[in-house]
């Protein structure tokens, strides 16, 4: 199998969902990694260490421009013959990865949360969480977008050949007027720890507590549908249905009764812990831990016994 | 401004979600079906608040069978003018776009509207593949959008933050939240849409590239244990040595 990953690294780093992607590919074939951007070439070989026997970068492409990237991408997925073709499901993937397949009339497969099974099916998220579905691919070779967060990294050693790589990418289809940053270290969807909190807060103003918490354990902040509507806390932190699907590791949530809509946004994390002063929130039934009480007390306590446990280690 | 909108139809958010036919076919008894809302609530609003402004005419396209009627109605309800439905069983996501893509061809449009993904398929993909079939720019994931004279700035999400776009139409853009906001249908509408044309068209002859074999429910949780509120090293115990996240 020769297998080729896309990762985005416009932004100079290698995002944790890309290692993901890249260390997935290789454990299907060869593995060749294509990226634009303009990271060192040192960096790029330290994705050997996640499986790659190849990177080959753009220089030329400095946007994010989803006709331009599928341009590039089919020229180095020929260049290699890719059978298999490998994006990560995040918001470059979500644009390119559908391109790539129409213009290369190649299946694909998009959520993965699994390798490929011995028959050739690829598990994938559907129902917003609520189910899963294995796919079929009926043509030669497929592409497959991989759901961040859904197969861990395991670092060894090796370095990858990195080598320039020219293609014929067109003209942009747009111009970039504006670029504005989100605020924050942490990346809501690539976060492995996310602190949750909804209207039960009662108001923008206590979102202290919430921050603390995030803080001491290194998490993200995300809020519930209605808080964001109202204009508590920013869109992008909105995680259910309409907003942001997480996968995180542990999610943490504080004042969510836990609609239906909620949990198909939440439902993929590995550990829930609900804090709720309604013992009958529908949460608690998805929830791995739960804790009857006010968020008011209750988030404090929790911060300062997560940074004893830090202070230990 | 010419505008089509795809639109699709999933089951609604509260919907149990079960599977028949060892596992093999959505079970559709007790389901109700409403306009996908991504589609609804950001791609068709918005096209419809450009309409007023600008004039032009809102087209919206589905791919389905005759049971898709009443949520083609329903965008009609709200305010398109005419409806297009590709009168096939939805197959993958590429046969749906080959179908739009098809249509489109043989139409002109300025813009064409998709919502961000699907609630049921969660797949982000026509909206690309009709792009490269059509080989027009795809705007993925936009938050806003405004149009003067060709010449549209977007809102779109980006990895870590929002990118303000600018290009001309035509070009292919998916709505997330943020493009507009949801519209309930007045009686007015309802009784317009029922005579409002929705033309049934015959689908062009395209090979699926993928398919869905099974489905599986997640295995259930086990349950809940609860912590004492007043309690919190249990709760960070539990996280540390059981579970071993943190």
């Amino acid at each position: 199998m020769s297998v080729l990953v896309y990762i985005d690294t416009l932004n100079g780093k290698i995002a944790k969902s890309a290692m993901e992607a890249v260390q997935y590919g290789s454990k299907i074939g060869t593995t060749t990694v294509i990226t634009n951007g303009s990271i060192g070439e040192r960096s790029l070989a330290e994705l050997g260490a996640v499986g790659a026997s190849k990177v080959l970068v753009n220089r030329d492409l400095a946007s994010d421009d989803a006709a331009q990237t599928a341009r590039l991408v089919k020229a180095a997925a020929e260049s290699i013959n890719a059978d298999t073709i490998v994006f990560s499901q995040d918001l470059t993937g979500k644009a390119v990865a559908p391109r790539v397949s129409a213009a290369l009339k190649a299946g694909l497969a998009s959520g993965a949360i699994a390798l490929p099974d011995s028959d050739g099916t690829i598990k994938v998220n559907v129902f917003s969480g609520k189910a899963f579905g294995k796919v079929k691919v009926n043509t030669a070779s497929r592409v497959i977008a991989l759901t961040p967060n859904a197969v861990g990294v395991e670092a060894g050693s090796g370095t990858a050949t990195v080598e320039e790589f020219s293609a014929d990418l067109g003209n942009s289809s747009y111009t970039i007027k504006e670029v504005k940053k989100q605020e924050g270290d942490i990346l809501l969807p690539e976060a492995e720890l996310v602190v949750s909190a909804g209207r039960g807060l009662k108001g923008p103003e206590n979102w202290g507590i919430v921050e603390d918490l995030a803080k001491s354990l290194g998490a993200a902040t995300a809020c519930s549908r209605p808080v964001a509507d109202i204009g508590w806390r920013p869109h992008h932190e909105h995680v259910g249905q309409t907003g942001v699907a997480i996968r995180p590791n542990l999610y943490i949530a504080a004042g969510i009764s836990g609609a239906i809509q909620h949990l198909a946004g939440v439902n993929g994390s590995k550990v829930i812990v609900v804090i709720n002063t309604d013992p009958e929130a529908p949460f608690f039934k998805a929830a791995d831990y739960g804790i009857v009480g006010d968020a008011f007390e209750v988030l404090p306590k929790l911060a300062a016994e997560i940074q004893k446990l830090k202070a230990q280690n | 401004m010419k505008l089509l909108v795809c639109i699709s139809k999933s089951p609604d958010t509260t919907s149990k979600i079960d599977f028949t036919d060892n596992n093999t076919k959505f079970n559709e008894s007790g389901v109700q079906y409403i306009v996908n809302p991504y589609d609804e609530w950001y791609a068709l609003v918005r096209a419809l608040e450009l309409k007023e402004q600008t004039g032009g005419t809102v087209t919206t396209i589905t791919v389905g069978g005759a049971a898709d009627d009443p949520v083609i109605r329903k965008a009609l309800a709200i305010g398109a003018d005419n409806a297009v439905r590709v009168d096939a069983e939805a197959g993958d996501a590429y046969y749906t776009a080959f179908q739009i893509a098809e249509y489109a061809k043989a139409n002109q449009f300025d813009i064409i509207f998709t919502g961000k993904e699907t609630i049921n398929y969660n797949g982000s993909q026509v909206g690309g593949m009709v792009a490269e079939l059509l080989d027009q720019p795809f705007v993925s994931l936009a938050t806003s959008m405004e149009v003067n004279n060709n010449v549209a700035v977007i809102n779109k999400e980006m990895v870590g933050g929002v990118e303000v776009i600018e290009l001309n139409t035509p070009f292919v853009v998916s709505a997330a939240k943020g493009m507009a906001e949801q519209r309930i249908p007045n009686m007015r509408g309802i009784m317009a849409a029922r005579t409002k044309p929705l033309e049934v068209v015959a689908p062009v002859a395209c090979d699926q590239m993928v398919s869905f074999e099974t489905y599986e429910l997640p295995p259930a949780k086990s349950d809940c244990k609860y912590v004492d509120a007043e309690n919190m090293a249990e709760l960070v115990d539990l996280l540390h040595n059981e579970a071993k996240v943190i």
